[in-house]
């Protein structure tokens, strides 16, 4: 397990010098360089021009030129952004970020979650309208063009039925005067959700210890009696309808990836299960006179969960470019639309800044999948 | 229809160290071979054809990629014939015949005209011919990289084998939209760039590591060890003998590639950074920038048709390859004993 996970990580460090590298040579694929600009300005003095070239460091080698950016990306010194001038790269990302993993993340575990238990139901119960409406479905959000189905949900939910706002991150009408910032809601909002988090794991434990049997009510006591806590926290704060502000501006692009990635997690469970179904151990399960769900459950679902966390790993980059997307239709503030913006403003240091943090939030991503699997697999820890 | 036949020894002999016939003796003996090898890639393809209409939605996704198809053909024709070039160019006609643009559906312009006068339908039909161009040039350039990085890496091992699979580890790991992006900053990328980007990267990338797998089950059969003994290289065992073995996989993904080819083509069109004049996603991108969009069904020509013919290519190829993924993984195939 840990010559695995040693393993594992030299990997995440060469990939990761291989995305800076990338970033690098993709600069210096420009034709001319950040100061070209200037170059041809006459107000200029030739000296001015040197000297900003020294600034840039462009009168060096270039291996000099690389270590210099090898070094500035290890200390997370991405430059000035050109649009946000003068504040750095890193500065704007820091805010970003957080938006970006919360949207990537509920959206990857709900969609996961739900997928697998709708998919193993739809395959246990094979046959029928329930699965043959699924499966379309399945096929048809796994499919869909997301930008289009963006644009669809906005108008059902946000235009005609007026549920939630149209997109952006928050009302600014609302915040107008609040004493505090939008980023200091939004981080103790993921605090409160981490801690609720935890209290479920926590009361999910302490019930299979002291509880066997009773488990479902002891969580759903904990579960409530958590959330009830947070709620009442965040109605005392004051800032509490702030908030929901937030919350509810969340909801439709969370949704909108959440059915994007759900369809495919479904039919791949589907296909999994069916597989695991036909096994042999299922049939002996069956045969000990084991409860239905029992079986499908413990026996076969704990089964056929492997191959659908194996492609999970493997679409995660994909889910990371889904909520690019998705930030960039729903006006999300985010890193994807930071991207996107950067990219059309030409600032580029932005936009490689924010291109490796996508990729390094990919790579975490992977990691903690890969724990999660071998967490799963016992084949996998014993290698 | 090309279906890769299975060389088998005997079949596939020949070659430098193979069997010497004398030229008299071989020629009909030849043709008899060729004609059993076809008769044998007849009865092949019969047998793959069942499974694959065994499973409706293969034909379905065939059915609709054929529409679609034809569709891409009329378009041309219908320039040089009924349409008139200043009308109906998809970037640069111009309805004259309506007063407000964006025109409803009408006799003249059946899906209507955009906000810039022009012809949704023949937008709509234009765009299609280089969906086609771009999915199936981005499918070869994969296949052509898979197979060859694939068998390479199963058949040499080692160190060629571990630096091409932490590549393809590498390529996985890459959110490719945003380097697409990112690179659309950097460079105009126009319809065969693109194609060419997204070949390389899904070549290099998990199609590889699936094709390698494939090549290393290939390599242990007894006609590689054969041609091995009969003196054939390296080079001649990989691309005579193993690289036809991984093509019916590789056309598996290939379908894959395409889906994947217009989705990427038709978000990078719709966020408007592509050196492309017109496709799909551009049609959308003119109707969200015009502010079409939340017009909902009022102004709906302008954004369903793009929208559902994205999504229905784009399915059409993902069932295609879910159909030919059961032909070509017995696994998976329906068993008749429930």
């Amino acid at each position: 397990m840990a010559g695995y996970l040693a393993r594992r990580f030299g990997q995440i460090v060469v990939t990761l010098l291989v995305f800076v590298t990338l970033a690098f040579f993709l600069i210096q694929a420009q034709p001319g360089s950040y100061t070209s600009f200037y170059a041809l300005n006459p107000e200029i003095e030739p000296e001015v021009k040197a000297q900003l070239e020294a600034s840039f460091g462009l009168d060096q080698p270039l291996w000099r030129q690389f270590l210099s950016h090898l070094q500035n990306y290890a200390t997370l010194n991405f430059g000035v952004s050109f649009g946000h001038y003068p504040r750095p790269v890193i500065d704007v990302i820091l805010e970003r970020l957080p938006r970006t993993a919360v949207l990537f993340l509920t959206a990857t575990v709900v969609s996961f979650y739900t997928g697998f238990l709708l998919g193993k139901t739809i395959a246990w119960r094979r046959g029928g309208f329930m699965e043959y409406t699924a499966t379309v479905s399945g096929v048809l959000l796994f499919t869909m063009f997301t930008p289009w189905f963006g644009l669809m949900m906005i108008w059902l939910f946000a235009f005609q039925l007026g549920w939630f706002p149209l997109g952006k991150f928050l009302d600014p009408s609302l915040w107008r005067g609040s004493p505090v910032d939008a980023n200091m809601v939004f981080t103790s909002m993921i605090i409160t959700a981490m801690a609720w988090g935890l209290a479920v794991l926590v009361a999910t434990l302490a019930a299979r210890r002291w509880a066997p049997g009773n488990e479902g009510r002891v969580v759903l006591v904990g579960l409530g009696m958590a959330l009830a806590a947070g709620l009442a926290a965040w109605w005392l704060s004051g800032v509490g309808h702030l908030a929901w502000d937030i919350l509810r501006h969340m909801a439709l692009p969370v949704g909108t990836l959440t059915l994007i990635s759900f369809g495919g997690t479904m039919l791949l469970t589907r296909n999994s299960m069916l597989e695991t179904i036909r096994e042999d151990f299922v049939t002996v399960a069956r045969a000990k006179g084991l409860p239905e769900r029992t079986v499908r459950d413990r026996h076969a679902a704990r089964n056929a969960l492997l191959p659908v966390v194996t492609s999970l790993v493997f679409s995660l980059a994909f889910a990371v470019d889904g909520s690019v997307i998705i930030e960039s239709i729903f006006s999300w503030p985010g890193m994807g639309r930071t991207l996107l913006d950067a990219v059309l403003k030409e600032d580029m240091p932005l936009a490689l800044g924010a291109f490796v943090l996508l990729g390094v939030m990919t790579l975490v991503a992977h990691l903690i999948a890969d724990i999660l699997y071998v967490y799963l697999d016992p084949r996998v820890r014993y290698q | 229809m090309t279906v890769p036949v299975v060389p088998g020894p005997g079949v596939s002999g020949g070659g430098p160290g193979g069997w010497d016939f004398p030229e008299e003796a071989a020629v009909p003996g030849r043709f008899g071979v060729q004609l059993a090898r076809l008769r044998v890639a007849w009865a092949t393809f019969r047998g793959a054809w069942a499974i694959f209409a065994a499973s409706r939605i293969g034909v379905i996704g065939l059915v609709i990629i054929a529409a679609f198809a034809l569709f891409a053909l009329a378009h041309p024709i219908l320039m040089n014939t009924v349409w008139d070039r200043s009308v109906y160019d998809p970037i640069t006609g111009y309805g004259f015949d309506e007063f407000e643009h964006p025109a409803p559906p009408s006799s003249t312009h059946l899906l209507g005209t955009d906000s810039l006068g022009r012809d949704v339908l023949s937008q709509l039909m234009s765009s299609a011919g280089s969906e086609f161009l771009l999915g199936i040039t981005a499918a070869l350039v994969t296949v052509v990289i898979a197979t060859s990085v694939g068998a390479i890496a199963a058949y040499y091992g080692g160190v060629v084998d571990a630096l091409l699979m932490r590549l393809a580890d590498i390529i996985i790991m890459l959110p490719t939209i945003s380097l697409l992006i990112v690179l659309t900053a950097l460079f105009d990328l126009n319809l065969m760039q693109l194609a060419l980007v997204l070949g390389i990267l899904a070549g290099f990338g998990g199609t590889a590591i699936i094709l390698k797998s494939q090549a290393l089950s290939i390599k242990v059969k007894p006609y590689i060890e054969a041609a091995r003994v009969a003196g054939g290289g390296h080079i001649h065992i990989i691309f005579v003998h193993i690289v036809p073995n991984l093509l019916p996989l590789s056309l598996l993904y290939m379908m894959f590639t395409v889906t994947g080819a217009i989705f990427s083509e038709a978000v990078l069109s719709y966020f408007g950074i592509l050196n492309i004049r017109m496709s799909w996603g551009i049609m959308i991108h003119t109707a969200s920038t015009g502010g079409y969009l939340l017009g909902g069904v009022e102004y709906w020509w302008l954004i369903i048709p793009a929208g559902a013919s994205i999504t229905m290519l784009c399915s059409a190829f993902y069932l295609v390859g879910r159909a030919l993924d059961e032909v070509v993984n017995p696994r998976l195939r329906r068993q008749y004993d429930a």
